[in-house]
């Protein structure tokens, strides 16, 4: 039974890592923009819709998942604008946008799922070859925290922290705080479908309730990395591979209560819960457990270094 | 440099909190002017700098900054003329972001974002000299995140990436006011250094007397939504905060009403 389990890792930490590309297009809205973006429960099934119904009319895969990639950009787009042009709060113009997915991945399909193999397709990865799928999953992975490690550092990526960090201080250091957030909301949601993307070919089919709940599945996984990484490491690339490593635990942890009997309709409940509690521990702690600070430890309201 | 010209601004018009905080304003800036503002509660300090910032549109009236008419600019197109400090510590910085990281922001302000480094090495230690001269030891924590310095150190950062750039107007909105008196003093040092050696145009609203007669070379008093009172040049030097009271009775019919201001009087 335990050798059973022990088969189950390798496709757990596939699709572990390919949730957690998801889940670091989450935290670029949540953790560095302070939206709750879920546009993504939408665009991961749209960047799997477009490179589903392309890689079956025969179009090389990479074509498709550079498709799937600009899809997802679009639906960033969308809500972004529904938000700064519109004036709709973040989270309705995610949900609005997410209803209109609906339809739209419907019709990019043309129907509720479409099926397709690696035996018939030629795909970059699939459940058949585990192995290659993951050094070809890890490349994604690597390439996409240094992209946004790089990208971060720049003046571009700074004006974008700074929006998510300070909206007062943004504009009055000149930042137009509506485009940086469309940008944010781009770059989210273009990660979300290449992971979408991924997915698909990966359990080999595209399916219109794939996407329902991702926003839930990537905030628990970059709640599970930042919990682990952020007293270990500082580095903000260090973070992002956390918030992969959070999806594969997350995995594990799924395959493992699967493989125990657990009523797999129970799952999502359950995910919902442990995300709800999660969410609240930061918030009980700072009302129940703030101590009162030493103003000599903070050094707080002394401007002299000898005062 | 800055010319003013009738500006009034209500807020919630047509409701029963409709309040007119600007009321036909007016006031010309020469190049160089450091005007400190006083006024009594709700007399529209802060409102007028708000104006001038662009945090919402003016209801009528005009602004020209330098020849430019800056009156229905956006905020953030605005900002690279400004320099801006804000009274919460809190609101000029961004707290998870370095030192060095806030300050090369506000050294491109009113520039296009690009893809190259956000902050560069010969920065880095331009950086450095700079916040030397702030003699708060912050040179030695300049990729420590702002989050973590005090009110006054924060303000103080706050100023420095308010001269960077060489901004053709300096907005000071009560920035000492939620520091102890001590750092507050110590802040307002800083100020005066600074804008001397920049030479930049400010108007530092203050709700200490004493410091809007001791700092600057003009000082204007609001009430109502206007300026009621102007002092500049040998006249100022010469103001004791008990003329200031006997000017503003006569000015406006009415008792100076700024409980702070009375406090710290």
């Amino acid at each position: 039974m335990f050798l059973n389990w022990l088969g189950t890792l390798p496709g757990a930490v596939a699709q572990g890592a390919i949730w957690g590309i998801m889940a670091v297009g989450v935290y670029i809205t949540y953790k560095i923009l302070d939206i709750a973006d879920l546009t993504v429960d939408g665009s991961l099934c749209t960047g799997a819709a477009v490179c589903a119904i392309m890689v079956t009319s025969g179009v090389n895969v990479w074509v498709a998942m550079l498709c799937a990639l600009i899809a997802g950009m679009i639906t960033g787009l969308v809500t972004g604008l529904f938000h700064t042009l519109m004036g709709i709060p973040p989270i309705l113009a995610g949900i609005l946008t997410q209803l209109m997915l609906w339809s739209v991945n419907l019709k990019i399909m043309g129907k509720a799922n479409i099926a397709f193999s690696a035996r018939n397709n030629k795909l970059l990865i699939s459940t058949l070859q585990t192995n290659t799928s993951l050094i070809w999953i890890f490349v994604f992975v690597i390439v996409i925290i240094a992209i946004l490690y790089c990208f971060f550092g720049t003046e571009l990526g700074m004006s974008l922290r700074s929006t998510g960090n300070n909206l007062h201080m943004s504009q009055a250091q000149g930042i137009n705080i509506n485009f940086t957030k469309v940008l944010g909301l781009v770059i989210s949601n273009g990660i979300v479908a290449l992971s979408g993307a991924l997915l698909a070919q990966y359990q080999g089919y595209a399916d219109i309730n794939m996407g329902r709940g991702a926003i839930v599945i990537g905030l628990a996984a970059v709640i599970i990395g930042e919990t682990l990484f952020s007293r270990i490491a500082k580095n903000f690339a260090v973070r992002l591979a956390g918030v992969v490593v959070g999806g594969i635990i997350y995995f594990f942890v799924y395959q493992t209560v699967i493989f125990l009997g657990l009523d797999t309709d129970l799952l999502k409940m359950l995910s919902a819960i442990v995300v709800a509690v999660f969410l609240a521990v930061p918030y009980w702690k700072k009302k129940y457990f703030t101590k009162v600070k030493s103003t000599s430890k903070t050094n707080g309201g002394e401007v002299s270094k000898n005062a | 440099m800055l010319e003013i010209k009738n500006i009034s601004k209500t807020f919630n018009p047509g409701t029963v909190n409709a309040k007119t905080a600007l009321n036909g304003l007016s006031l010309v800036l020469n190049d160089g002017d450091f005007v400190t503002v006083i006024g009594g509660n709700g007399a529209g300090k802060s409102t007028m700098l708000n104006a001038i910032a662009g945090t919402w549109r003016v209801d009528s009236g005009s602004i020209i900054l330098d020849g430019v008419d800056i009156t229905g600019m956006p905020e953030y197109k605005r900002a690279k003329f400004l320099g801006r400090v804000f009274q919460d510590p809190m609101m000029g910085t961004a707290a998870d972001m370095q030192i060095d990281e806030n300050l090369a922001i506000a050294a491109r302000r009113g520039k296009h974002h690009t893809l190259k480094w956000g902050v560069t090495k010969k920065e880095k230690a331009e950086y450095k000299e700079l916040l030397k001269q702030l003699d708060l030891g912050l040179e030695e924590r300049i990729t420590s995140k702002v989050g973590l310095l005090s009110g006054g150190q924060r303000q103080a950062v706050t100023l420095l990436m308010a001269s960077l750039n060489q901004p053709k107007l300096l907005l000071l909105d009560e920035h000492t006011a939620a520091l102890d008196p001590k750092t507050a003093s110590k802040v307002l040092d800083i100020t005066d250094k600074i804008v001397n050696e920049n030479k930049l145009t400010t108007i530092m609203i203050t709700h200490n007397m004493r410091d809007a007669i001791k700092h600057g070379n003009r000082l204007i008093m609001m009430h109502e939504g206007r300026v009621i009172i102007d002092i500049k040049g040998e006249e100022k030097k010469k103001l004791t905060v008990e003329d200031l009271l006997g000017m503003f009775t006569k000015a406006s019919g009415s008792e100076f009403a700024n409980d702070r201001a009375m406090l710290s009087k």
